[in-house]
C-alpha cells in the first residue's frame, strides 16, 4: 500500500527476503498481489486517500478471499474495527479496538527490546513512533507480544499486526514470520 | 530500558511522513481544514511566510498559545519553527511538546554563525538546504530531515528545483568520485567527511528531504515528487489561495499519485485562482530568505 508512508522500507525488507513486491494506489494495482502491507504513515491521511479509489470495499473483498494482510503502526489503526474517540473509517478487517498516539507525542517516542516468543528467544527492536495501542482484542485474535501490559502485536489468522515499526530495524524476522503465513494458505 | 530520542526514533518519524504534504496553518480552524484535507502534519506559525516577507522586521516563534491551540485541534504531528541559532526557542518549542522543530530561513535568523546544535534535544529537527553540503552540515548538527529552501513566501516553485537538481547532481557526482577523492569533496563542499563518504557509498541522503519554498500547485507538488523529493511543504500556497480546503486535498492526491498524469489532470480541475506569485528577480538580494543560513 502506497499512499503515504514508509512503503519503501516494506519493499526494502521483502527485496532482502527475496520477494518481490509492488506499489499499490489504485483497485488496478490490486491484481495479482498475493499479500498485502499496509505500512506507517499517518493514519488520517490513509484513510483519506484510500475512500478516494473505494479501496476500502476492494480490500475488504480480497482479505474475506484469505488475502494475507500485515499492518504496521498506522496499518494497524486502518485494520482494526474500532477506534478510540475518532469517526475516522478503517477497513474494520481485525476484530481490535486501538487508541491512537497513545503513549505521547513524538516526544515521548521510544525504541525498546521487546520479547516476541513467536519470533525466537531474542528480543526484538521495537521501534514505537506516536503510536497506538491495541486496547481491546476479540476471541479470534492471538496476541503475540506486549509491552508493560498493553499489546502491541497480534494475529487474526492470516492478518497480523504490530503497532512497532519493524521496517525501520535491519530484523527481518518479523517479515519472515508474515511470509509464512504466505505459505501456510 | 525504552529510549527516547533516539536517531532512529528521530529519523522514524520523518519516515514515517514520506509521500505527505505537510501544511502551513495559523488558527486551529486552518489545521482542521488541513488535517480533513490529507495533511500528514500541520507548521503551526502565527503567519504563514507570504504575510511575513510583506510584513518585513524581525520575524520570530510565534505565540506559545498560538501553537498549543493547534496541537489540542488535530491529532496529526505539529511542527513549529524556531530561528536559525535560536536553540532558546527550540528548547520553548520542545517543552510545548510539539512534534517536529524546523530550524527556519522563513524567520529572521539569531545567530549568524552557528546554528542550533540539534543532537542535545529530543524532539527531531528539519532543516533548509540549497546543496549538498548545506545539507550534510545540517546534519552534521543533528538535523534528522531535510528541506529544499526554495524561495518562500513566493509562490514561485523554481528556487525549489533549483535546489533539488543541485542536491541530486551532486550526489551522482559523489557516487562516480574513487574514494581517494572524497575528502577533497568534503573540503570542497565544506561537509563533514564520514556523512560525504557516507552520500558517496549509499548514493543518497542519510535522511529524508522533502521540497518547500514556492510550491503552489497540485502539478508543483507532482513535479518536485518526481524529481525525487520524499514528500512536500506548502506554505502560503493553500491559505493564500482563493479555495483552500479544495487546493489542500488537490495537492494531497497529487503527491501520493505523482507519476500519474491521470489523476493529476483530474485533481488539478477547479481549483480557483493560486496565490499571487512573485518573480524571483524581483526580490532585492537582501530579502531572499533562500540566504540565510549557511
Amino acid at each position: 500500500m502506497a499512499l503515504q508512508g514508509a512503503f519503501r522500507e516494506h519493499q526494502i525488507m521483502l527485496a532482502g527476503l527475496g520477494v518481490s513486491s509492488a506499489q499499490v494506489r489504485k483497485p488496478a494495482d490490486l491484481h495479482n498481489i498475493d499479500a498485502l502491507i499496509i505500512p506507517g504513515g499517518e493514519s488520517t491521511t490513509i484513510s483519506i486517500l484510500l475512500a478516494d479509489y473505494e479501496l476500502f470495499d476492494r480490500i475488504g473483498l480480497l482479505v474475506e478471499k484469505g488475502l494475507p494482510v500485515l499492518g504496521t503502526c498506522a496499518g494497524t489503526i486502518l485494520l482494526a474495527k474500532e477506534i478510540e474517540d475518532s469517526t475516522l473509517p478503517s477497513l474494520g478487517l481485525m476484530d481490535l479496538k486501538v487508541r491512537r498516539n497513545a503513549f505521547g507525542r513524538q516526544v515521548d517516542s521510544f525504541e525498546e527490546d521487546l520479547p516476541i516468543p513467536v519470533l525466537g528467544e531474542e528480543p526484538f527492536r521495537a521501534v514505537f513512533i506516536r503510536a497506538p495501542q491495541i486496547t481491546g482484542a476479540g476471541q479470534d485474535v492471538e496476541v503475540l507480544a506486549r509491552y508493560n501490559s498493553k499489546i502491541v502485536m497480534v494475529r487474526q489468522n492470516k492478518m497480523l499486526a504490530a503497532t512497532f515499526h519493524p521496517e525501520l530495524t535491519a530484523d527481518q524476522r518479523l517479515h519472515k514470520y508474515f511470509l509464512e503465513l504466505l505459505k501456510a494458505s | 530500558m525504552a529510549e527516547k530520542g533516539t536517531w532512529t526514533v528521530k529519523t522514524g518519524l520523518a519516515e514515517m511522513l514520506k509521500g505527505g504534504v505537510i501544511m502551513d496553518v495559523t488558527t486551529p480552524e486552518q489545521a482542521k481544514i488541513a488535517e480533513e484535507a490529507g495533511a500528514c502534519a500541520v507548521m503551526a506559525l502565527e503567519r504563514v511566510p507570504a504575510d511575513i516577507r510583506a510584513a518585513g522586521g524581525v520575524a520570530r516563534m510565534a505565540d506559545p498559545t498560538v501553537i498549543i491551540k493547534i496541537m489540542e485541534a488535530v491529532t496529526i504531528p505539529v511542527m513549529a519553527k524556531a530561528r536559525i541559532g535560536h536553540f532558546v526557542e527550540a528548547q520553548i518549542l520542545q517543552e510545548l511538546g510539539v512534534d517536529y522543530i524546523d530550524e527556519s530561513e522563513v524567520l529572521t535568523p539569531a545567530d549568524e554563525q552557528h546554528h542550533i546544535n540539534k543532537h542535545t534535544f529530543n524532539v527531531p529537527f528539519v532543516c533548509g538546504a540549497r546543496n549538498l553540503g548545506e545539507a550534510l552540515r545540517r546534519i552534521g548538527e543533528g538535523a534528522a530531515m531535510i528541506r529544499t529552501k526554495g524561495e518562500p513566501g513566493t509562490g514561485n516553485v523554481v528556487e525549489a528545483v533549483r535546489h533539488m537538481r543541485m542536491v541530486a547532481g551532486e550526489i551522482r557526482r559523489l557516487v562516480n568520485l574513487p574514494e581517494e577523492e572524497i575528502m577533497a569533496a568534503a573540503k570542497e563542499m565544506r561537509a563533514p567527511y564520514d556523512l560525504v563518504l557516507k552520500v558517496a557509498r549509499e548514493g543518497k541522503l542519510p535522511v529524508v528531504n522533502f521540497a518547500a519554498g514556492g510550491i503552489a500547485t497540485p502539478a508543483d507538488a507532482a513535479m518536485m515528487m518526481q524529481l525525487g523529493c520524499d514528500g512536500i511543504f506548502v506554505g502560503s500556497g493553500i491559505f493564500k489561495s482563493e479555495n483552500a480546503p479544495a487546493r489542500a486535498r488537490a495537492i494531497v492526491a497529487a503527491t501520493t499519485h505523482y507519476n500519474d498524469p491521470s489523476v493529476l489532470a483530474e485533481v488539478s480541475k477547479n481549483l480557483g485562482t493560486a496565490m499571487p506569485g512573485l518573480e524571483i528577480a524581483t526580490i532585492l538580494p537582501e530579502q531572499r530568505m533562500q540566504d540565510r543560513g549557511w
